[in-house]
């Protein structure tokens, strides 16, 4: 049995096509990120080797750290309304009729790609003939705002769709998180005279603690990272009032053509993204360790 | 007598009045939850109306009426005109060329990572579950580069690679939890048998995961479908653009015609719609497997 399964050739030959897909696309490739920041380059001609300069230059662009500062309100805004979507998936675990559908319901915006989402939803914003300033007119508002196109307005609007997309995701997650709990210990509870929001609160929250924790993570890091629905919806605009760090990075790269400096963009991007991942996890395994002892 | 009675008429009082708290409770529960539910339909079915209608009724009427006397056509329209079909069949095979590709090769690492013995194991898998977390964006421009190098920068290979790559991480995790629930027998008396290795994975284990492999496959069509920013990069000829960044262009130059346009999005998104209807517990399952991947 041993000998069959320890085959070392049958082994590679298993191993291999997976791990050369992940090395020659995700591993090379960042490391090849860092190097090319090292370097001034605009993509087609030779590549000049500058040491760390584009490294400080993005530390002192501001419109890098006006991109950072941007995606930074979509990750604690994204992280805020997890606490809507866990309190819809406490009411919705709560013996309700049709939850099973409800919770069907709340994931399909999640299944639909972000172009066709920002499409859809740059003519809900439309300023004229969209459904929000038509409705808006129709109850007597006169100067409906132009969503997408006033810079102060512009980054809020880009947050509805963006929950409109995920709550059916984070609501599915944490409704099979509480339908893991016992509901012996519920019934326990309710017998004690403990009330519906003391059972939420004591029993329930802390047993889905692990799953909040990385819901945290999957917020966190994929605001950091959002890119394709803002790409669409305003490209970063109006004078660059919605851009984020990947539309920042991918504007350099395919834009300006300034390569060398787009990559440098693209290494700080990796390292926030997993510093971030870390840190939660940390705080997740110290309180873990409270917990137990 | 009168000190037992007592408490107990109390206690039926408190009881009916919670159970009326309790059900103007529900209730109110229930308008919030179909509130949010509205939320969640109310832009497809505004936009499943707009798709069949004209302009003259999509801005002179209420956004609510109903396409009294649908506008077909606008569907028509747009699958001929404008490479919308081309662009629908491109992501057909596409995304079925990279869901099997990504299918096949991850069955065969999780089985060699839990069936068999062998040193690395666990830094192998180590490797996969930290690709997950690392950002597509700090890939592409050394991608763009390799792909210019390789020739393969407009090609859909590019893509069908890069799917598979960065796809596969999430399909051998949400495998891993069923490869582990099989019984070792199943080996045990299929080596004693004298099978083979391939044997083994082809004829017994593969086939017993055809369970997980569905949920897997629908997770990568689903994400395959709608993938944008590398076709975004990678794909400049119209002949191998997908749907996604297909309509996008598309859209551009139809900005007025807000018909075409709904018709446009209603056909990208109708397959994944009609897949949910039938395959929506497998489709729960799956992004509820895929869902611990932070």
């Amino acid at each position: 049995m041993d000998k069959v399964m320890s085959n070392k050739w049958i082994i590679a030959l298993y191993v291999l096509p997976a791990l050369l897909f992940i090395i020659a696309i995700v591993y090379v490739p960042i490391v090849l990120t860092g190097y090319y920041g090292l370097h001034e380059w605009n993509g087609i001609g030779s590549m000049t080797f500058i040491g760390l300069e584009n490294y400080s230059a993005v530390l002192q662009d501001k419109d890098f750290w006006s991109s950072a500062g941007h995606s930074l309100i979509l990750a604690v805004f994204s992280t805020l309304s997890l606490v809507l979507y866990l309190a819809v998936a406490l009411v919705l675990s709560s013996k309700i009729k049709g939850s099973n559908v409800l919770r069907k319901i709340y994931l399909i915006p999640m299944l639909l790609s972000s172009v066709a989402i920002a499409q859809l939803w740059m003519k809900i914003y439309h300023p004229t003939n969209g459904i929000i300033n038509t409705i808006l007119e129709a109850l007597g508002f006169t100067n409906t705002p132009e969503w997408l196109a006033n810079p102060s307005i512009v980054l809020y609007a880009l947050i509805v769709p963006i929950i409109w997309q995920y709550a059916g995701f984070y609501i599915l997650i944490y409704y099979a998180a509480l339908k893991n709990i016992p509901s012996s210990l519920e019934e326990a509870a309710t017998i004690d005279g403990a009330n519906a929001f003391q059972i939420a609160y004591k029993i329930k929250l802390p047993l889905a603690m692990e799953v909040i924790k990385v819901t945290i993570v999957l917020a966190l890091v994929g605001s950091l990272k959002y890119f394709d629905l803002i790409y669409v919806m305003t490209n970063g605009g109006p004078n660059g009032a919605s851009e984020v760090m990947a539309s920042y990075m991918y504007r350099i790269a395919f834009k300006s053509y300034d390569f060398g400096y787009a990559s440098a963009i693209g290494f700080f991007l990796l390292i926030i993204c997993l510093v971030v991942t870390w840190i939660v996890r940390k705080l997740t395994a110290t309180k873990e360790q409270i917990q137990y002892s | 007598m009168m000190q037992g009675t007592i408490p107990i008429k109390h206690k039926k009082t408190s009881q009916y009045n919670n159970s009326i708290i309790s059900k103007i409770g529900f209730g109110l529960l229930y308008v919030v939850l179909a509130g949010v539910a509205v939320f969640q339909l109310f832009p497809l079915v505004w936009l499943m109306f707009f798709s069949l209608k004209n302009n003259q009724e999509i801005f002179n009427m209420s956004p609510l009426a109903l396409p009294t006397n649908p506008k077909w056509e606008n569907y028509a329209k747009v699958w001929n005109s404008g490479n919308i079909d081309l662009y629908f069949l491109n992501s057909v095979w596409i995304t079925i060329a990279a869901t099997a590709i990504t299918i096949l090769v991850a069955s065969l690492v999780t089985f060699a990572i839990t069936r068999m013995k062998w040193k690395g194991s666990s830094l192998v898998l180590g490797l996969f579950m930290v690709a997950m977390m690392i950002p597509v964006h700090s890939t592409l421009i050394p991608l763009f580069n390799l792909f210019s190098k390789a020739h393969l920068i407009d090609h859909p290979l590019s893509l069908i690679a890069s799917y598979v790559a960065f796809n596969m991480p999430i399909t051998i995790m949400i495998l891993l939890g069923f490869y582990y629930t099989l019984p070792k027998e199943v080996e045990e008396a299929a080596v004693i048998d004298g099978c083979s290795v391939h044997k083994i994975f082809f004829r017994i284990v593969f086939p017993m995961t055809s369970s997980v492999l569905a949920t897997t496959g629908i997770i990568n069509i689903i994400y395959n479908w709608n993938e944008f920013i590398f076709v975004n990069t990678f794909i400049s000829s119209d002949k191998y653009k997908t749907l996604t960044v297909g309509i996008q262009n598309f859209i551009g130059q139809y900005t007025t015609d807000w018909g075409a346009i709904g018709a446009t999005l209603m056909i990208s998104i109708l397959p994944i719609l009609i897949a949910f209807l039938f395959l929506s517990d497998k489709i729960v399952e799956g992004i509820a497997a895929g869902s611990v991947k932070g």
